[in-house]
């Protein structure tokens, strides 16, 4: 495979997010602001990049039954380091990030892009395949936290773009965009916009549905 | 490739993996410390200097802090430490949150004292003295209690005249975001400025209520909404540190100029 494809096509054909269905937990926990997403991005594309990266270095060398934890191995170490970098360089946003840089262990699109793609391809490909997730990963999140940042507390990376009532302005900030769940809806929404410009992406219900009946009268 | 699939070969990986593993993880880490740590007490100055309103941006944190004198309080008697004393402390090396552990420089409270669910109180306080030429601006007092899940650790800056609320800001908790996380938010912590906490007979008086105070009220303090027990931890800590078993005494003295 070519690199371009490697590194574009999870952005829109084959995102990790929109397609895969993969990372959602991460996508609702930190985009309530644009700062906390963008450092959230570099940190799991470099995470899913280097992960790939060893894990098809030594993928030749692999037991098959320790496979996966092998896999988790690396990207626990991984994940540590950028960890520890984050707090030595990045102080402010590895406090409010906390917990979440350690959840990219856990994140499915590290460990799948790992299972996937790392395990039966050479290293600079898996790397460039683990930067191309990142990038697709990274283009939902900072929509998200776009979306988020701006209406629910009318500001882009702390700067004041609406202003709001609260201080004098006159815009009601949305109250629900800085909660979770409001995430979830906004990833329907960009699900749907993407599967009806991408018609390919739909997919075969599994099953169809049973014509409603009128029940028998006793 | 079947040979990758014996026991000699699974052992062998596993363990040429953890040692490289280890190594990586163990040199970052030692390597970034010294970083880590700087931030860390760059971080923790910051919190002390916003508790008192102080913090400038675009001014070094190290510049901004020398305006700032930490002293070491012994809580029962409520004077300064003197260097003299027999525990043989220095304000710079005394760090409080551990001295809470030691049970050399620590007590047992009693239940029915221990309203913010510490359990063990330290002899000595670091407290933090705002001079402007050889008079007292304010006082910084590090507190902490328990919330809803978590320790809340933070400082309350008074006034000279030992009463009047200049901030207070915690600087870690693990209260959830966005409920009992609004501890931190610059609105409610403002509320709190102004606020005196001593009522005229000496008894501490300041309180979060459920919902929003009236405006001249001036020891009362907003509840967090959907966060009754951050709020009441607040109020309990308020409380612990405040009185007899806490800063009372010291704040007393200070206030005769007899510290």
């Amino acid at each position: 495979m070519k690199a371009k494809e490697l590194l574009f096509k999870p952005v829109f054909e084959n995102n990790p997010i929109a397609l895969q269905i993969l990372g959602i937990c991460s996508a609702l926990a930190v985009t309530s602001s644009l700062k906390v997403t963008l450092v959230m991005c570099v940190a799991l594309t470099l995470v899913t990049a280097f992960s790939n990266f060893f894990v098809a270095l030594v993928r030749n060398h692999i037991p098959g039954n320790i496979r996966i934890i092998v896999q988790m191995t690396i990207i626990a170490s991984l994940v540590i380091v950028v960890d520890e970098i984050l707090k030595a360089v990045a102080y402010d946003i590895s406090k409010q990030l906390s917990v979440f840089v350690g959840l990219i262990i856990t994140n499915c699109i590290v460990m799948g892009r790992a299972e996937a793609f790392a395990m039966q391809n050479p290293p600079v490909a898996s790397f460039l395949d683990g930067i191309g997730n990142g990038l697709g990963y990274s283009a939902l999140l900072i929509t998200l936290g776009v979306i988020r940042e701006l209406f629910g507390s009318g500001k882009l990376l702390g700067f004041e773009i609406l202003p709001l009532v609260t201080d004098g302005g006159w815009y009601v900030s949305n109250g629900l965009l800085l909660l979770p769940p409001s995430a979830f809806f906004l990833i329907g929404l960009i699900i749907w916009a993407l599967r009806s410009w991408k018609t390919k992406q739909v997919e075969a219900p599994e099953y169809t549905i049973t014509a409603n009946t009128v029940a028998k009268e006793v | 490739m079947a040979n990758n699939d014996s026991i000699g070969k699974t052992i062998t990986v596993a363990l040429l993996l953890c040692v490289v593993c280890s190594v990586v993880v163990s040199t970052a880490a030692v390597l970034l410390k010294p970083l880590q740590e700087t931030n860390k007490s760059l971080d923790f100055k910051r919190n002390i200097l916003s508790a008192a309103g102080l913090l400038r941006e675009g001014v070094s944190i190290e510049e901004q802090f020398k305006q700032i004198t930490p002293k070491l309080v012994d809580l029962n008697s409520g004077r300064f430490y003197s260097d003299s004393g027999t525990a043989g402390l220095t304000v710079d090396s005394y760090d409080q949150r551990e001295a809470a552990k030691d049970p050399e420089l620590s007590e047992k409270l009693a239940p029915q004292d221990d309203i913010a669910k510490i359990s063990r109180r330290e002899k000595y306080a670091k407290v933090y003295l705002v001079e402007d030429g050889g008079v007292l601006q304010q006082v910084i007092l590090p507190i902490k209690g328990y919330g809803l899940w978590s320790t809340l650790y933070g400082f309350l800056a008074l006034k000279a005249d030992t009463n009047t609320v200049v901030g207070l800001g915690f600087y870690e908790h693990g209260e959830t975001p966005g409920l009992g996380g609004e501890v931190d938010n610059p609105r409610w912590k403002s509320l709190w400025k102004g606020k005196q906490v001593y009522a005229d007979d000496g008894s501490v008086a300041i309180k979060v209520i459920k919902g929003t105070a009236a405006r001249d009220a001036v020891h009362k303090v907003d509840g967090l909404s959907g966060a009754t027990l951050t709020s009441r931890g607040v109020d309990n800590l308020m409380h612990f540190w405040l009185g007899e078993n806490g800063y009372g005494p010291f704040l007393a003295r200070l206030k005769r100029g007899e510290a």
